[in-house]
Order: structure tokens, then C-alpha cells, then sequence
């Protein structure tokens, strides 16, 4: 099996088809888990790089495990100690990477594009950890999986994304592969915060959380990032908590049996009470036990395409 | 010298002329009557002369940014695009607010330019929108309008002080129409691509804004505004609106702005970048619409060229901009003439009679009698293909790489001599 690509810059350009072969591949990597040695040969001989230019523990991590347990060689670039801060381009820290015999580069970039930009530049598979405002795809695999994992199924599920969408990458990612594999999305937020155009992605727009929870089978609750009130787009914290954060009492409006996601990192307090973060509703750690499995099926699912470029 | 160009299909939009005929050029300038047997001969058989382009707007980077383009690669660059005139827009290094950089462009110009380069001057000092630079002087000097372009001036008293103190010397005030908060960090059009693609959008209601707000001030102070690059179907209403209430408003757009939507920025190509941003199909509908109504009275480049390097980067690291010169004719031939929304005639007046016009360009965009013979020469059956490697800009930024073309100047004159050929 294979996604017969080398590299993924986001779930717009993959299909039904390619969706359903990744969360297939998932279930053999996460049964890795329970065993006493979690690591399969896979990748051995290959090499990783994590080339991360905004910060980031969770998904760094994840990579970071996710490569280790498919017995590949892992190199985390920090940038801020790299030769970026000499002034190099993207493209010739990509092609310096490559001269190394990267097989994978994962970026996280805080530009939208800066993965096609390498990935058309280089022969080394590029996987994007996230992009600016564009896609956070492997994100977005992990939460279809999670969902799949819970629900058996994706088409004709209710899911709603509730915060700052405009600014999220998460979202993005989640509405391509929620709808291309059939489910009816929906988004909640205050109208500064949603995109132009979102509509006309399959989308449903609401401004009032108290209504969109109510059909929802599944809440996915995004960061909200406390400087966009600094932009106008909100104009205080409180008022956010007061319209859009998900209570014990919002949640008692929604369908007995509904699920609560978060990509994480929480805040607290802000767009989800703690009672509901921690409550049995919540797949939170799932989502994050599931991001290591989704992330070894990519590297596992690109990697047929390299064999071709020549190795072994 | 005496030159003749015989059999030549001449299409001077000035004097509604299109026939085949020959053209007399007699020192520099185009005779009815030769006075006596020619130096030179071009035969223009199943060829176009029609006036020397003029593009009215344009960067060529000199002073203080020869990396990109300097007048000698610049002016060989519209030469090849049939262009004869040029105008240049004044955010250089140093801007244009001041009478000695006006003079060194025009003496670079002269000594190392192809064709004829007017400058234009900043409407204010360091083109800050705080102050008037010397307009008098820099007319004086030389200027042909001014504009702070890609600065506009967001102080709406600093804009009606400059509509009015240029009346005096019948100087358009160019206006890049463009609302800076409402477009504040945007690199595209804003809507369904710019949320697919997570770049910070650039709302057409930005341009339109200041659209409305400029013609308002050319409407209480009498002042000539040209609005330069088009790019909504917004403006053109507005435009309509304004010119239908007799007020001194003129407008160009350029070939991409009626050629490609947003969508082609999908790859991140920085070379799809620019200011304004493309838009969508039903701008591209308007805007033909209004160049076909006259609404929209001329067609220029602003040609902007910049590296590779500054341009083969993060999307939102790169500059806005992209060369214009060598496609233009070619652009406007397929894109408009081919497709049906202009006749030749009525699409070569606004890259020649209309901008002389507009500017007050004297003895140029025209092929009367006296005029000065700045000519270009079109073959309809010119087939090629726009490569990189053949690229005369010092640039290459260019959206249009790898488009096949049909039709383009093939070989320039300016002032009775051929400054380039095909």
C-alpha cells in the first residue's frame, strides 16, 4: 500500500481513496504500542529530519517517536541555532539537508507554503507539521483517525470546530478530510475569526456556539491565540470565555454521548473548562497516542515512492 | 535618413486610420511626402505599424536598485515588446522628489536607453504622504505626473492639497488605490483561495476604498486623477460612476489584472505575486467590459522586476511585482483582440493615442504628419513561446513563462531609427 506520493503538503490534495489507505494503515503501527519492544524495522537505514522554524513540543515529539519506533536515524534541526540565523534561504537549508542524505524532511513553518516550496525543490519526501495558516495535515489525519477509531465510520457524521478558524491550520485540514471522506462539518466562531469563503468549502458557519453544539456528534475545540485581541478580532478574553467557551452547561445542550477533541495545547479556563478537558466525553490523549501511530503510517505510506529514487 | 516602410497595413488610431500604405520617415519624424529616394527600406508586408507603444507605468529600478534593472536592460526589455515610451514610477533609491534625480535619470536615459524614458515624480517629499515635494520643480526638470504608488497617500487632505496645487501644471496625480490598513500583512486576494491557501488576504474593497475616496477629491478639487492598475470590478463601477458625472478621472489596468484569476497562485509561486493582487473571473468580465466601454482608457505594465533570489522564497517573504514589457502587445493581442473584446484600432489607442493624450505627450502616439516616428511593427503571425532564457530584463519574474503567444512586435523604431528586431 501507498499514497503514491513523495511527499504530504496537505489533505486538499489527497482523496477518499488515499484517506481511507491511511486509516487503514494505522491499526498494525498503534498495535506496536502494547507490545514490550514498540519498534518495527521499517525505516531502518533511513533518515529523518524534523526542520521546525516555530515552536513546538507535541508534534515534534510525535515525529520524533513515530520515526524512532520504525527504526529510522532522527535529526532534529533547531532553528534558531542553525545557519537560518546567518541569513540562509529555505531552499538551500533544504538543499543542504538533502546533501546529507535526508530521506524525509518534516517542516513546521510559520509561512503557509514553505513545504511546496521545498517539496518542489528537493527529491527528499517533505511532510508539512504545519504551515502558517494553511494545513496541518498529519493534524488532521490523526483526528479523522481518532474519530474513525471511536465512531467506525466517518460519512454522515455531525462535526463541529469551534474557535479561531480563520488563523487555524488544524481546522483547514480537518474540514478537507472530514468532508472528502463525507462527514458534514460545521464551524463556530465569532464572524472576524472565520474565513472568506469557508462556505463554499462544504461548510457550515455558526456564530452562536449554544446552537451549533446542539446536532453535533463530535466538538472539536481549537486554541484560541490570546494576541489576535490585540488585532481587534476579539475584544477581550472575557468576552470570548462569556461566547465561546465550552462548559459543562454548553455540553449539556449538545447529544448525550458527544465526543470533545482538542489539538492541543490547551487553554485552560479559556476555550474549554477544565471540567469538560477532563471529563469521559473528552478523547484528548487519545488524539495524542493516535498522532504517533498516524504519523509512522505516513512515513510508512510515502516511503515506496523513495524506493524508487534508488536506495537499497 | 530617410526611411521607408512599404505595403505595411498602418493603424494610427489618432486619425481613425487603417489601411495598407507605406510610412515616409524623414529625420526622425514621419512625412506624407518623401523628399527624395530613401536610405533605408523595410518592406511590411503582411506586417502592422502602428504608433510606438507608451507605457504609463513602470518601475526600472534606477537609481538605487540596478540588481533587479537598470535603464539599459529595462529599455532593451519594452524595446523588445514594442514599447517606445516609458514611463518611470519614482520609489527608487533615492525616490524621485527632487529635481537632481530626475535629471540623472534622464541623462542614463540618454546615454545608455533604448527608447524614451519620462519620469515621474512623488507628489510628496520622500513619498511619505506628509508634505508636497516640489512639484514645480520637478516639472521643470522634467516629470511627466506625480505619484507616491505603491505609498499612497492615506491622509485625504495631503491627497486633495496635491489634486489641487497640480492643476496648475496640468499634471495627472497617479493613484495606486490601496487602503494599506485594510490590506495590512495580505499578499492575495482575499476570498475562497486565500482561506484554502492560508495567506492573509487582500479585499478588493481595499482598492475600491480609496477608488471612491480619490474621486471625490478630483471631484471637489477639479484635479486630474488617473487610477492606475484596475483590478476589481468595483473600481470599473466607480470609475463608470465618475466619468458619467463628467469628473477628470482616467484609468489603466494591465494584462494580467484581465487575464489570470487567483487560482494560479495555488503553488506558492511568488511569481504570481503582486500589488493588487490577481482576482477573480468576474473582475477579469469587468474589467474587459469597462476597457471595452472606454471606462478604462489605457493599458500599461507596471512592469516591477525583481530577482530570483528575492523572489523564490516563503510567499510572504517576497516582494510584489512582476515584469511586464515583453508581453504586453502579445497579451493584449490574444487576450482582447483574439477573444473579441476590443478591435486592434481600438486596443492599440489605449497603449499609444489615449496615454499621449492623457500625459500630454506632444507629437508622440500618433502617425500623422510631423509626428515623431516612433513606430511599432506587429506581425499577427507571430508564433513563439515566452521563455526564461530569452527574458531581456535583467528579471525574470514573470508569471507568463512558458505561455505561447500568438502575434508580437517584431521590430521597434523610435525616432526614425530601429532600436530593435525580431
Amino acid at each position: 500500500m501507498s499514497l503514491n506520493r513523495k511527499d504530504l503538503l496537505g489533505i486538499e490534495h489527497l482523496d477518499e481513496k488515499d484517506l481511507q489507505i491511511v486509516l487503514d494503515s494505522v491499526k498494525p503501527f498503534k498495535s506496536l504500542f502494547t507490545r514490550s519492544v514498540k519498534k518495527a524495522p521499517t525505516l531502518i537505514g533511513k533518515t529523518v529530519v524534523t526542520l521546525f522554524y516555530e515552536p513546538s513540543t507535541r508534534t515534534r515529539t510525535s515525529f520524533e517517536i513515530a520515526a524512532k519506533r520504525l527504526s529510522a536515524d532522527i535529526v532534529n534541526v533547531a532553528i534558531n541555532t542553525s545557519s537560518v540565523v546567518k541569513g540562509e534561504n529555505l531552499i538551500d537549508t533544504g538543499k543542504t539537508l538533502e546533501a546529507m542524505k535526508a530521506d524525509y524532511i518534516i517542516i513546521r513553518h510559520y509561512l503557509a507554503g514553505a513545504p511546496d516550496i521545498l517539496a518542489r525543490n528537493l527529491n527528499a519526501s517533505v511532510i508539512n507539521a504545519g504551515d502558517g495558516f494553511h494545513e496541518h495535515p498529519t493534524q488532521g489525519l490523526l483526528d479523522l483517525y481518532t474519530i474513525y477509531e471511536k465512531k467506525k465510520k466517518i460519512k454522515g457524521l455531525k462535526i463541529l470546530l469551534v474557535g479561531d478558524i480563520l488563523h487555524s491550520r488544524v481546522a483547514k485540514s480537518n474540514i478537507w478530510a472530514l468532508t472528502k471522506m463525507g462527514a458534514e462539518v460545521s464551524v463556530a466562531g465569532p464572524p472576524t475569526l472565520i474565513p472568506a469563503g469557508i462556505e463554499n468549502l462544504g461548510v457550515k458557519v455558526y456564530y452562536e456556539l449554544d446552537e451549533a453544539v446542539k446536532e453535533a456528534d463530535i466538538i472539536n475545540i481549537l486554541r484560541i491565540q490570546l494576541e489576535r485581541q490585540q488585532e481587534n478580532l476579539f475584544p477581550s478574553v472575557r468576552e470570548y470565555v462569556e461566547l465561546y467557551q465550552l462548559t459543562k452547561e454548553r455540553l449539556a445542550m449538545a447529544k448525550s454521548g458527544v465526543l470533545i477533541m482538542h489539538p492541543g495545547p490547551m487553554n485552560r479556563g479559556i476555550e474549554i473548562s477544565s471540567d469538560v478537558a477532563d471529563s469521559s466525553n473528552a478523547l484528548i490523549n487519545e488524539q495524542v497516542t493516535n498522532g504517533i501511530a498516524v504519523r509512522m503510517a505516513i512515513l510508512y505510506l510515502l516511503r515506496p515512492k523513495r524506493k524508487n529514487a534508488g536506495s537499497n | 535618413m530617410r526611411v521607408q516602410i512599404k505595403n505595411i497595413r498602418i493603424i494610427d488610431p489618432s486619425q481613425a486610420k487603417d489601411l495598407i500604405g507605406d510610412i515616409f520617415i524623414e529625420d526622425g519624424k514621419i512625412v506624407s511626402k518623401p523628399l527624395g529616394s530613401p536610405d533605408k527600406i523595410i518592406d511590411g508586408k503582411l506586417k502592422i505599424a502602428v504608433p510606438g507603444l507608451i507605457d504609463v507605468h513602470a518601475h526600472l529600478r534606477v537609481p538605487g536598485n540596478e540588481g533587479k534593472e537598470t535603464i539599459y536592460t529595462g529599455t532593451h526589455s519594452a524595446a523588445k515588446g514594442g514599447i517606445t515610451t516609458v514611463f518611470c514610477m519614482p520609489n527608487t533609491n533615492p525616490v524621485v522628489d527632487n529635481a537632481p534625480t530626475v535629471e540623472f535619470i534622464l541623462l542614463k536615459a540618454q546615454k545608455e536607453g533604448l527608447i524614451n524614458v519620462f519620469p515621474i515624480g512623488c507628489a510628496t517629499k520622500g513619498s511619505q504622504g506628509v508634505e508636497l515635494s516640489e512639484i514645480g520643480v520637478l516639472k521643470k526638470a522634467g516629470i511627466i505626473a506625480v505619484s507616491d504608488d505603491g505609498k499612497p497617500i492615506s491622509n485625504a487632505q495631503i491627497m486633495r492639497r496635491t489634486l489641487e496645487y497640480t492643476k496648475m501644471f496640468k499634471l495627472p496625480v497617479i493613484s495606486h488605490s490601496e487602503d494599506k490598513e485594510l490590506s495590512k500583512n495580505g499578499v492575495m486576494n482575499e476570498g475562497e483561495n486565500s482561506t484554502i491557501l492560508g495567506l492573509k488576504g487582500i479585499p478588493k474593497q481595499a482598492e475600491e476604498v480609496m477608488v471612491s475616496r480619490d474621486i471625490m477629491l478630483a471631484e471637489l478639487t477639479g484635479g486630474h486623477l488617473h487610477i492606475a492598475h484596475v483590478s476589481t470590478a468595483g473600481s470599473v463601477d466607480l470609475i463608470r460612476q465618475a466619468k458619467n458625472k463628467g469628473i477628470k478621472v482616467t484609468a489603466e489596468t494591465c494584462p494580467h489584472y484581465f487575464t489570470l484569476t487567483d487560482d494560479i497562485v495555488k503553488i506558492y509561486d511568488a511569481n504570481t505575486k503582486m500589488n493588487p493582487p490577481l482576482r477573480e473571473q468576474k473582475d477579469i468580465d469587468a474589467i474587459k467590459q469597462g476597457l471595452a466601454d472606454g471606462i478604462i482608457d489605457c493599458i500599461a505594465t507596471d512592469h516591477a522586476p525583481h530577482t530570483d533570489e528575492e523572489k523564490n522564497v516563503e510567499f510572504d517573504l517576497a516582494p510584489f511585482g512582476i515584469i511586464g514589457f515583453e508581453t504586453m502587445l502579445s497579451l493584449v493581442l490574444n487576450e482582447l483582440v483574439d477573444k473579441g473584446v476590443l478591435s486592434l484600432s481600438d486596443a492599440i489607442a489605449k497603449m499609444t493615442f489615449n496615454p499621449a493624450r492623457i500625459f500630454g505627450l506632444k507629437g508622440r502616439g500618433a502617425l500623422k504628419d510631423e509626428s515623431i516616428a516612433d513606430i511599432t511593427i506587429i506581425d499577427p503571425k507571430y508564433f513563439y513561446e515566452f521563455k526564461k532564457e530569452n527574458i531581456v530584463s535583467k528579471s525574470k519574474n514573470s508569471p507568463f513563462i512558458g505561455r505561447k503567444f500568438k502575434g508580437g512586435a517584431v521590430m521597434t523604431i523610435v525616432a526614425g531609427a530601429v532600436v530593435w528586431q525580431a
